[in-house]
Parts: structure tokens; sequence; C-alpha cells
């Protein structure tokens, strides 16, 4: 079967409590995993500020999915995020091999595995500084 | 070149600049992530702009991946579409 590897963040209104976001978040891993995609990784940033107000929240809960799946699937994902009113942006992107690589040695330095709920600190691949 | 520019010139040869290089090529940086706004906040002015290539010194392949990367990181509200005083 044609499987390609996503990345998925999305963001929820600020306006759900901590347990409703959880369930909003298990509902949208059951839909990856409930059509034969494979989860990778998961990552919860939390209550976050957002650089301008969408619908005029000042904040809100960013989730990333991190998965494999068959490329049809992306078209009802996203179908979902559009019908469903928790949801106030959605980004999915296809990862080529740099980015799959790039993740992957990112997830080393970050402690949750796939189904933790931890918030992650925050991770880096280390970028010399210097003055432009 | 008149004789007197020549010769500030001359004078001063430290204010010229060291060439610039694409750092993405230098460090053997292949993907650039979107979700990480605090990096690419570096090719953006303090409006929120994105820098032109000449000032940041990157080649054109990983200017336009960086174009997309911070267009990308706009549509997820970690980065402003417009700002004021960014830095």
């Amino acid at each position: 079967m044609n499987t390609n590897q996503y990345e998925t963040v999305i963001i929820l209104t600020p306006v759900l409590s901590e347990q409703q976001m959880k369930d909003a978040v298990a509902g949208y891993r059951e839909l990856i995993t409930g059509n034969g995609g494979k989860l990778v990784h998961e990552e919860n940033w939390g209550l976050t500020k957002l650089a301008y107000p969408i619908q005029k929240k000042g904040t809100g809960f960013y989730h990333l999915f991190e998965f494999t799946a068959n490329p049809e699937f992306i078209k009802s994902f996203e179908l979902a995020f559009r019908r469903d009113e928790r949801v106030l942006r959605y980004l999915t992107v296809k990862l080529d091999r740099w980015g799959v690589d790039f993740n992957k040695r990112n997830g080393e330095l970050r402690t949750v595995t796939p189904q933790g709920e931890k918030v992650v600190v925050k991770k880096k691949v280390v970028i010399e500084e210097e003055e432009l | 070149m008149s004789k007197e520019t020549n010769f500030i010139f001359n004078q001063t040869p430290q204010v010229l600049q060291k060439k610039k290089y694409c750092r993405f090529k230098k460090h053997g940086i292949r993907y650039i992530d979107h979700k990480d706004a605090e990096f690419l906040l570096k090719f953006v002015n303090e409006q929120g702009k994105i820098l032109p290539r000449r000032i940041t010194g990157t080649s054109l392949k990983y200017q336009r991946k960086i174009s997309v990367a911070i267009k990308r990181a706009r549509h997820l509200a970690l980065l402003p579409f417009l700002a004021d005083g960014l830095k």
C-alpha cells in the first residue's frame, strides 16, 4: 500500500476545558489509527499564545500528530477539521525524507513517546549563533 | 574612482564586510522546521517581513524553503503576518 509520512498541527479553541481538549485529541487519534494510519509521534504544546487573534481568541491548544497514512485519508482527515468548530486552524504537511530524518533526530531529544500526554520542553537542533 | 575616494577606501579596509555565506549549506541543514518560530525569526525583519537573500546570504535553494516555512508558521499563528517591533 502506498503510504506517506505526514505531520499535522491543529489549534483548538481555548474555550475548551482540559478534559474536553483531551477528548477532542483522542477523537482525532482514533480517526488516524482507525483508518489504517500509524502514529509515529505526538506532541501537546498546551495552551499557547497566538501571534495574532484568530476568531477573536488570543490563545489556543496546539497539538501535533506525526503519522504515516494513505494519501486518500488526508482528505477525510482535513474535512473533519473543517467540520469541527473546536478547531481554529490546522496544517498538514507531507514530510520528505529530510523532514522525517529531522523529526527523528529531534524526537530523540523529546521526552514524550506516542500516546504520552506530557507537554514537551523546548527541543532544538543546534545551529551556530552568528550575527548577520 | 577619484583619488579621494580611493584614499578613504584604503584607509578603512576593516569596514569591508566578511563574505556572506549560506548557513544551511555550511552546516549541512537539509530541512527547515516551520514549527520553530524562534529560528525563523532570524530571517524576518522587525515588521515580520521576510528578509531578502542579499542580506542574509542564504542560497536560493534554501531561501525558497525558508519562505515556505515562514508562511506556514504564519498560518499556524506562530509568526505574525504583520508586527511592530518584533525584535
